[in-house]
């Protein structure tokens, strides 16, 4: 990252979806803002602005963050995956079991899911549930959502394993 | 705004002094931008952004201790198998701290630095007598956390100084259990909690009992800790036993989460359901 001058903007290097790029960028810019407004990528959402939501979900380096509480040159030489990453034929089991209703948290819940979906691991002593308590919904009731999980999982499973 | 992003400590720490101390610490960054959008007053801060110091992020286990990296998250602890085997206690906050997307992001360290009473990565440390290093321009100091706060919100940190690691002794714990209650199970503030440790004294142990959100810092509550070392007592029955030594060691108060009255009345349960039938003056 070049050093800045007082209220300079910053150029970084970073990988979003899999493509490399180079953005400059203001100091206080949140990496959910930089997604929606300087990248064209609105799938992550603003919910409450302070990380108890998760409908601004990302995953960063392969961990899920909320972006809302990610300034943007915090993720200088990191992979950023947004949820516009996964194929929409991957979200079959999640809208089978109804997983989504308004919309507004679904985002979030497929990117934290599919992560837990390529991690079966973590479901040793975590249950998916405890790994989901991150991103509320106030339509579904959950179980819908845990239920797609589930079934995911499962598909998973049912290919040899979890996806790479 | 204004950000400085050093690659080692040693360029960390020159750059706090250079500013004599005027520079925001951030690590994971997960209190600083709480609703940032509308703090215009932080915007115009400068800060040091420490992501890039490689070195502060591994934890390290040692003969004797656990040492944590000024970097290392509640995600990095709850991955290690080691952790979970010596210090089942941390694994239990780490897992209430926020949600997945919290962990994964906050730092032990960064807890300790925001001084919030209600930080609930610091009880159990505190505890389990961790110690603090902090790293200047002038070489190295470490305290003693239980040592580390002067008052709300405010510490024995020096501006130009960092938390660079936090060590926690191995002991022989016979006793450790961490509490934590807010209005739901998960992603809450606490209204009240509570980590417990007891280790054998030959090991330089004792009765550690260190309550958050009950006082303007995270505080270790001595009065009931020597109530618990009286030998030959009557054993308390109920919860109402600790309530003296309780209005000694805390100072809780009514604000927009909790009561005062219902802080007191929980962490005395706490206690209680904690410590009953494990210790013969807790029947």
């Amino acid at each position: 990252m070049k050093q800045p001058s007082e209220g300079a903007k910053l150029t970084i290097s970073l990988t979003v979806n899999g493509k490399p790029m180079e953005l400059t960028v203001e100091p206080t810019e949140r990496l959910l803002d930089t997604l929606r407004y300087r990248l064209g990528l609105p799938g992550a959402k603003e919910g409450c602005g302070e990380g108890e939501c998760g409908a601004c979900t990302v995953l960063l380096d392969g961990l899920p963050v909320n972006s809302c509480l990610v300034p943007t040159f915090q993720a200088r030489g990191r992979h950023v995956e947004s949820v516009e990453s996964i194929a929409p034929g991957e979200l079959a089991p999640m809208l089978r079991c109804g997983a989504t209703q308004c919309g507004a948290c679904t985002p979030g819940v497929v990117v934290t899911a599919r992560w837990i979906q390529q991690h079966p691991e973590l479901t040793v002593d975590r249950t998916p549930r405890e790994l989901m308590a991150g991103n509320l919904c106030r339509c579904t009731g959950y179980d819908g959502i845990m239920d797609g999980l589930a079934e995911w999982m499962n598909a998973g499973a049912d290919k040899g394993g979890a996806a790479s | 705004m204004k950000v400085h992003a050093p690659e080692t400590l040693e360029q960390a720490c020159a750059v706090l002094a250079q500013h004599a101390g005027a520079l925001v610490p951030m690590a994971g960054a997960t209190d600083l931008l709480v609703h940032w959008p509308g703090k215009q007053r932080d915007h115009d801060r400068a800060y040091l952004d420490l992501s890039g110091v490689a070195e502060l992020r591994p934890l390290a286990w040692t003969d004797d201790s656990l040492k944590l990296g000024a970097l290392t998250t509640y995600w990095d602890v709850l991955r290690d198998p080691q952790t979970a085997r010596q210090f089942p206690m941390l694994i239990e906050a780490a897992r209430q701290v926020g949600a997945v997307q919290i962990q994964t992001r906050g730092t032990w360290a960064g807890n300790i630095a925001n001084g919030s009473p209600a930080a609930d990565g610091v009880p159990v440390l505190m505890a389990l007598d961790a110690s603090v290093t902090l790293a200047s321009t002038t070489g190295t100091r470490t305290v003693a956390l239980a040592d580390y706060y002067t008052g709300y919100r405010a510490s024995v940190r020096r501006p130009e100084e960092l938390i660079v690691s936090i060590e926690i002794p191995k002991r022989a714990y016979d006793i450790t259990a961490f509490y934590k209650v807010g209005p739901r199970r998960a992603q809450a503030i606490t209204k009240v909690g509570v980590a417990i440790a007891h280790a054998s004294h030959a090991g330089g142990g004792g009765w550690r009992i260190v309550a958050n959100s009950v006082a303007p810092t995270v505080c270790r509550c001595r009065s009931v800790e020597s109530l618990l070392d009286e030998v030959g007592g009557k054993p308390f029955t109920a919860p109402d036993g600790f309530l003296t030594a309780l209005r000694a060691d805390v100072a809780p108060i009514d604000d927009i989460r909790s009561t005062a009255e219902y802080r007191l009345t929980v962490l005395a349960r706490l206690l209680y359901h904690g410590l009953k039938g494990r210790t013969p003056s807790v029947a």
